[in-house]
């Protein structure tokens, strides 16, 4: 662990350097192309859940602000586009711009109220808005569509080309092109002096004032980054499958998402996607064979990997090979 | 330094100090002024407010009234993070690090967020050369540079008191107020730890708090006696030492005849 290192910017040059593991990951990224293809659709959904997942990882994950309400930002973006494409202008990148920056600055809004709490009023706050937001959109059916959801969105091809097939081949492309995209800017970010001041927010909030931190100023700029990017992933859903219902917004989702970080491992980047893996291809499994039951056994993977991987599947897969590795050497 | 400099405002001072909690009086009228490069020595029995007048002077607790002034500006209204950047910094009796950060990180984060990069998101941490050399620096002179790379939640407990004062020093202070920086260091151990502590730059205006009447004999150039929220006495260690007010209520329990 505490291996002697040349110098101190070798040091913190190893911490961000990229590992063999992790561009295998991204190669194998692509085997459903090959492998998988009629379960393209499927892994296009998991590509923007795993969008969704790493953006609650940079503000739980990193920054150690809990929220049960990350869905409104997804929402926020997924009818951003979704109003888009219904009302004439289909094309999908400035969509998704568009639906970041409304997404951003909701979160930006919000962020002043978040930075100032933690804990459990934090829960409640986020919580709360989560709530606030979904009534909003149910009750503005006119704008929205209500409980019907946004019908009748017409995406026009990507890049003026690549039509939405129905096989779902554009679909995944897209979605993944964008998730590592977003995971390069994630990454970039945590290995930033900014993301190391994160961690100390994370660590010791009490500690940073004292050292001459402002973490009010930190947690605002990072909800902001992370809603926007929640919003690139509801944008992305939105125009993938040309609809928008009103779960986009649900406390369901804000709570799957939370689950899937915790599954996964918070505070590694990668455990948002591992665990959006797992969760997604867990329940496509399971719910075929017996739809009712799903929960039971995602509550009970929940319990199990909270009491024995306190820091997810990826912290624990971590464990076991550098305890491996130590026995090796 | 500029002439006029010199005759200016003492480097930290307090002027009507006062905080209640309830009707239990922690802090009553207190008036310092320590000089540029003073090194003081604030002590008490338990209870005596001397931490409650670290956190009233770093702007942690509010006071209900009077001011505290740095370099003669009064800095009453300003926030914790706010006097940091100014030069007042602290260290705290109970360990306030960052668990899980190397003690590297740790420091460079302090001295990142000195500069002002600590918003700085696109470009690499590992970029900033000369924050992390200083960081490295800062660690090898509190003799930390060895375990520099290990998360300071594994760091031995001395070491840790240690990393408690390298953050400090991180933010450059030009007053440093110590709470009790030997807290649950062996005996053995706290001579060393203060011999850390005289050795950091003569313009640097240090108090702190201890307990040992050693080490306070022996490194503080002048000495504040708290007790009961107000300070009974302020003077040189020989003043201290003479007093019967002095002995009566603090030192004459623990037996020291200096």
């Amino acid at each position: 662990m505490s291996g002697a290192y040349a110098s101190p910017q070798l040091y913190l040059e190893e911490q961000a350097r990229w590992r063999s593991a992790e561009i295998a990951f991204w190669i194998a990224a692509l085997l459903p192309f090959v492998f998988f293809k009629a379960y393209l659709s499927l892994a296009s959904q998991i590509a923007i859940t795993a969008l969704f997942a790493l953006s609650l990882d940079l503000i739980l994950g990193y920054a150690g602000i809990v929220s049960l309400g990350h869905a409104a930002f997804f929402g926020i973006g997924a009818y951003a586009a979704g109003l888009l494409g219904k009302h004439g202008w289909g094309e999908p990148l400035s969509g998704l711009v568009i639906a970041a920056a409304a997404a951003a600055l909701v979160g930006f809004a919000a962020s002043f109220i978040v930075a100032r709490f933690r804990h459990l009023a934090l829960i409640m706050i986020t919580l709360g808005m989560g709530l606030l937001l979904h009534e909003a959109a149910n009750s503005a059916s006119g704008l929205t569509g209500g409980a019907d959801g946004l019908q009748g969105i017409k995406m026009w091809p990507l890049f003026g080309v690549f039509k939405f097939d129905l096989y779902g081949v554009t679909a995944y492309t897209y979605s993944l092109v964008v998730l590592f995209l977003m995971f390069l800017v994630a990454r970039r970010l945590i290995h930033s002096p900014f993301g190391l001041s994160l961690r100390g927010i994370r660590e010791n909030p009490l500690r940073m004032p004292a050292i001459g931190a402002s973490s009010e100023a930190h947690i605002r700029k990072i909800y902001t980054i992370a809603a926007a990017i929640a919003g690139v992933a509801g944008a992305l859903l939105a125009q993938t499958t040309s609809t928008v219902s009103l779960e986009v917004l649900g406390f369901q989702r804000s709570a799957d998402v939370l689950v899937i970080l915790i599954l996964g491992g918070a505070g590694r980047l990668y455990g948002g996607i591992l665990g959006a893996i797992i969760y997604m291809v867990a329940r496509d499994q399971f719910s075929g064979l017996n739809p009712q039951y799903w929960y039971f056994w995602i509550g009970l993977l929940l319990i199990a990997v909270v009491m024995f991987l306190p820091n997810g599947i990826l912290g624990g897969m971590a464990k076991l090979i550098s305890s491996w590795r130590h026995r090796t050497s | 330094m500029a002439p006029q400099d010199i005759v200016t405002a003492p480097a930290l001072a307090t002027r009507g100090l006062d905080k209640s909690f309830g009707s239990l009086l922690v802090a009553g009228g207190i008036e310092l002024a320590l000089p540029q490069g003073a090194r003081y020595a604030l002590i008490g029995p338990n209870g005596a407010g001397k931490t409650t007048l670290i956190n009233l002077m770093t702007g942690m607790l509010a006071p209900d009234a009077g001011q505290v002034l740095l370099d003669g500006e009064d800095i009453t209204s300003l926030k914790p993070e706010q006097r940091v950047k100014k030069g007042l910094v602290r260290t705290f009796q109970i360990n306030q690090l960052f668990p899980r950060l190397s003690a590297l990180e740790a420091v460079t984060l302090a001295i990142c967020e000195r500069q002002g990069h600590g918003g700085a998101w696109w470009k690499r941490l590992h970029g900033y050369r000369e924050a992390v050399e200083e960081a490295h620096g800062i660690l090898a002179s509190l003799h930390l540079g060895e375990n520099c790379y290990r998360p300071a939640r594994e760091l031995p407990y001395g070491q840790q008191r240690l990393l408690e004062i390298a953050l400090a020093l991180a933010a450059k202070p030009r007053v440093l107020l110590l709470d009790e920086p030997a807290a649950g260091v062996p005996e053995s151990e706290s001579a060393e730890l203060f011999t850390a502590i005289s050795g950091l730059p003569a313009d640097i205006t240090v108090l702190f708090i201890e307990h040992d009447m050693n080490i306070v004999f022996r490194f503080a150039t002048r000495i504040i006696v708290l007790v009961g929220g107000r300070v009974l006495l302020e003077g040189s260690p020989q003043e201290i030492a003479a007093d019967p007010l002095v002995r009566e209520v603090y030192l004459g329990k623990k037996g020291h005849h200096g």
